[in-house]
């Protein structure tokens, strides 16, 4: 029987020769990830009533990032949990304030083609960039992979999300994913597997790949997986498995798209989903401009932005959380960092930080930003009133500049 | 029980709000929906039935989101969708979420009875019959037994035994 991506890694996982989309299986957890808000704070106390023990701490991995940095009492003791509860449960692989999980996860060696992974947050999809079949979770749902090493799934039908060509300049995956999402909507993913392909996809860097399989959130599904090739294998440094759809596997749906024909995309206040092209916005009027998030701040985001800022200022308070230490590292050692700081950019914390509005820095009222974060829910990164753009770091980069909204390919000519 | 009436896109933000993200449930609970209805959290009886449109409970993967819903006393969800991860989170909490089609025929202030067991609703208020999608078979066990805590309770008991 033809299967798609995320069939073969479902049927591997629950140990069958083949598996059909609308069935219930049984798969079996290779990694499972937490952050400290949904991780073992939550689950501590309900492994405790269960009298229960991890059932691979080998599997496990934990990574702080949401109260980072701990701000005041609350927020140590979140932090204090996960560092003690990491060495009673005999869990090797926790990586403290070392940046943000989805991207740490990759970046230290822990996904390969091929996994069935489960993650303590909802934009564990990025996991999907490394053909491994990976998905958010609630933290009981976590106790229980936690106990059992095994989670019920039903077997997704896959829509094929086919991008030809190639992006233009000043155009990025992040753009892909706006537009793909103000074209179906927050549901066009049904809670199904979105598979990305096509030469533009093939053609993306594996930072760029995250970024797309990451708001695969955002788009409603409850995968997005790229299939895996010289590029992934480039990234993790050593030979992989070849995990992709069959040429002829049935689809729920295949949709077919120019890449060349993109321009920057913006999504409105507030929801995703409200994504036009950048022209549509170019009277709107920025107070803020955030680079930050697993979705918005890694080495090639930072890379992004530093290419529009490059000899110019920000007109607006800029910020800057880059998304991992080693990115930040590196961004600092090839002068990237110095270029966004030249701009004014004031650098955070290594964290979620205001992408969750967990932390300690919130968008203050009436605020007007423009950010590379997944999500412009009402009130999320603070303040009711603050109204929050979503767009790519080329985006933001530019309209930091402009003082409004900009199309970044003016910048980069 | 009375309705509580949402529209579309209800997300997990607007339901446990990060900015208590940190606090104990009953903390976060006082604030469950207040960008939306202030008066909810001090206003709803255990046994409401909260009500939305499509993609209820859009966004994160916190717990907290449903949780706190059940905490305040809400015995069950309708929506005419729910976000995938939301709906796994509700029925491990043992919280009953229902799709149904026709959950816009509901007004706030309605009297419902429910039975999550065969989907069924009844607006006392109307006099309507609303159908709704079964829980699947695997996840109504689990929602009987109070929650996939409760049921790994039993499991692990089942197991030392």
């Amino acid at each position: 029987m033809k299967q798609t991506l995320a069939q073969k890694l479902v049927a591997r996982a629950a140990g069958r020769s083949s598996v059909t989309p609308g069935e219930i299986v049984t798969c079996k957890v290779d990694l499972a990830m937490m952050h400290d808000s949904s991780g073992p704070r939550r689950v501590k106390p309900m492994l405790e009533q269960l009298g229960a023990k991890v059932w691979d701490p080998g599997k496990v991995v934990v990574i702080t990032d949401h109260y980072l940095p701990a701000y005041d009492d609350e927020s140590r003791k979140i932090i204090r949990i996960a560092r003690e509860w990491v060495r009673e449960a005999g869990i090797d692989s926790f990586y403290d304030a070392q940046g943000i999980c989805h991207i740490v996860l990759p970046e230290r060696g822990h996904l390969r083609p091929g996994m069935f992974a489960v993650g303590g947050d909802s934009h564990s999809p990025t996991g999907g960039a490394f053909a491994a079949y990976m998905f958010g979770i609630g933290a009981t749902e976590m106790v229980g992979v936690l106990v059992t090493g095994e989670i019920w799934l039903q077997v997704p039908h896959t829509i094929a999300m086919e991008f030809a060509g190639e992006l233009g300049a000043g155009v990025s995956a992040k753009d892909l994913m706006l537009f793909l999402i103000g074209r179906f909507g927050m549901e066009g993913g049904q809670y199904q597997a979105v598979e990305y392909r096509g030469e533009a996809i093939r053609g993306l860097s594996m930072q760029e790949r995250m970024t797309l399989c990451n708001m695969t959130a955002e788009l409603g599904g409850q995968v997005g997986l790229i299939a895996s090739d010289a590029i992934t294998s480039e990234y993790l440094k050593s030979e992989i498995e070849v995990w992709d759809s069959d040429a002829d596997a049935t689809l729920l749906a295949h949709h077919r798209f120019n890449a060349g024909e993109l321009s920057p995309q913006v999504a409105a206040p507030h929801s995703p989903a409200n994504t036009k092209d950048v022209d549509e916005f170019s009277n709107v009027k920025v107070n803020l401009a955030y680079i930050g998030a697993c979705t918005g701040a890694k080495l090639e985001d930072l890379r992004m932005a530093a290419r529009v800022l490059r000899g110019r200022k920000s007109a607006v308070k800029l910020l800057v959380a880059p998304a991992s230490l080693r990115d930040q590292q590196s961004a600092e050692r090839e002068g990237t960092l110095q270029v966004l700081l030249d701009a004014g950019a004031e650098l955070l914390a290594n964290s979620c930080g205001m992408c969750a509005g967990y932390g300690e820095h919130l968008l203050p009222e009436k605020a007007v930003a423009i950010s590379t974060t997944a999500r412009n829910f009402k009130g999320r990164m603070g303040a009711a009133s603050a109204q929050v753009y979503l767009a790519s770091p080329y985006t933001v980069a530019a309209s930091a500049v402009a003082g409004r909204v900009c199309d970044p390919r003016e910048m980069l000519a | 029980m009375r309705a509580w009436v949402f529209g579309d896109n209800v997300d997990t933000d607007v339901l446990a709000p990060g900015r208590y993200m940190k606090l104990p449930i009953e903390e976060i609970a006082k604030h469950c929906l207040e960008a939306m209805d202030p008066s909810f959290a001090a206003s709803v009886r255990p046994g409401d039935i909260v009500v939305a449109g499509r993609n209820f409970g859009a966004g994160s993967s916190r717990e907290q989101a449903p949780a706190a819903l059940k905490h305040l006393g809400v015995a069950a969800l309708v929506a005419e969708s729910f976000a995938g991860l939301f709906y796994r989170n509700a029925l491990n909490l043992g919280l009953p979420a229902l799709a149904c089609q026709q959950a816009r025929r509901i007004r706030p202030g309605d009297s419902l009875t429910l039975n999550a067991e065969t989907g069924e609703i009844q607006n006392l208020t109307t006099g309507e019959r609303l159908a709704c999608e079964p829980i699947p078979a695997h996840l109504m066990q689990m929602v009987r037994d109070g929650g996939l805590l409760a049921h790994l309770a039993k499991r692990c008991n089942t197991t030392s035994s």
